[in-house]
């Protein structure tokens, strides 16, 4: 028998991976956009889980949306990537500093 | 101890394991494939959740079609490992703990004893009949049908504005241009050039 605790802290181990993930690839943007699909990953599992435990199939349905997003997020993201790469020759982030933010 | 229960393990360690290989990664394409190992992991780990429709979605779109675009991405762009590299660990400390913390506050809200098996029962295994695609589509073309159209608009948007953001105007284009067809000139077309006769070469 699982619980839907263990179900949840396996989703918050995935979701921890995933958000040091992004402090330690800090520079590599490529490589900050994977760590938030992992994020992403990690928190439609919780979204399942409390679906199935609760016998709601509207968890489920939050899922396809939040799908949808981050597929567009994704496509977006790239595209913006390649056309910094283009203009820059480089995908580090501390090139991109015109801002002086 | 249950079938069920020893797949959630393998599935969970398989995840585990593969998301944390996946951000110590040094080569960004090992980093790509083992974020597709992740996400069938976590398909996995759906289909035990009986959430077969997503599971499969997730493999079919993320896999397909995401995890393509990003393999498509990192072996067009010829990034430089070795710039990179140099600053990995400088943050690997900060990111390490930040994580811990995060775990050890997430297992004392998640614990058994708000979420154990005696607080949320575990509800009973649908007969093998049931299907989850007609169960979601019943609530998604109803209930939620204007969010979904929303969806669709948003992937239109992102599919305009990523072909706008890298689509390449000028030299490579090879559109018309009517007002320049209609305005052309004879002269522009044929250039008569006089060559002066050059001595016939003697021929040995």
């Amino acid at each position: 028998m699982i619980a839907l605790s263990d179900y949840l802290i396996l989703s918050a181990i995935v979701f921890c991976i995933g958000l040091a993930g992004i402090f330690i690839n800090r520079t590599n943007i490529i490589m900050l956009l994977m760590c938030v699909e992992l994020i992403l990953a990690a928190v439609n599992t919780n979204f399942i889980a409390f679906s199935y435990y609760s016998g709601d199939v509207a968890g489920q349905i939050f899922v396809f949306f939040i799908l949808t997003v981050a597929a567009a997020e994704v496509a977006i993201g790239l595209a913006i990537l390649t056309l910094m790469y283009r203009n820059r020759g480089s995908i580090d982030v501390d090139v991109t500093n015109s801002l002086k933010g | 101890m249950e079938f069920t229960s020893v797949l959630f393990y393998v599935f969970g360690f398989c995840f585990v394991v593969s998301a944390a290989l996946m951000v110590t990664a040094r080569n960004t394409m090992k980093a790509a494939m083992l974020l597709i190992l992740s996400f069938f992991s976590a398909a996995s780990i759906w289909l035990l959740l009986e959430a077969e429709f997503l599971a499969v979605t997730l493999i079919l779109v993320y896999v397909g079609a995401v995890m393509v675009l990003f393999l498509f991405v990192i072996k067009m762009l010829d990034v430089d490992q070795s710039t990179l590299r140099a600053k990995f660990t400088k943050y690997l400390p900060l990111g390490i703990v930040v994580a811990a913390i995060v775990i050890a506050q997430m297992a004392l809200v998640l614990s058994a004893g708000q979420f154990g098996l005696d607080v949320v029962a575990e509800p009973a295994r649908h007969a093998a009949d049931y299907s989850n695609i007609t169960e979601l589509a019943n609530v998604l073309y109803t209930a939620y049908v204007y969010p979904f159209e929303l969806a669709a608009v948003l992937l239109l948007i992102a599919i305009i504005a990523a072909i706008t953001l890298v689509h390449r105007k000028g030299s490579r284009s090879k559109k018309q241009d009517v007002s320049e067809q209609v305005n052309v000139q004879a002269k522009d077309r044929m250039r008569i050039v006089s060559i002066p006769s050059g001595k016939r070469k003697e021929s040995k």
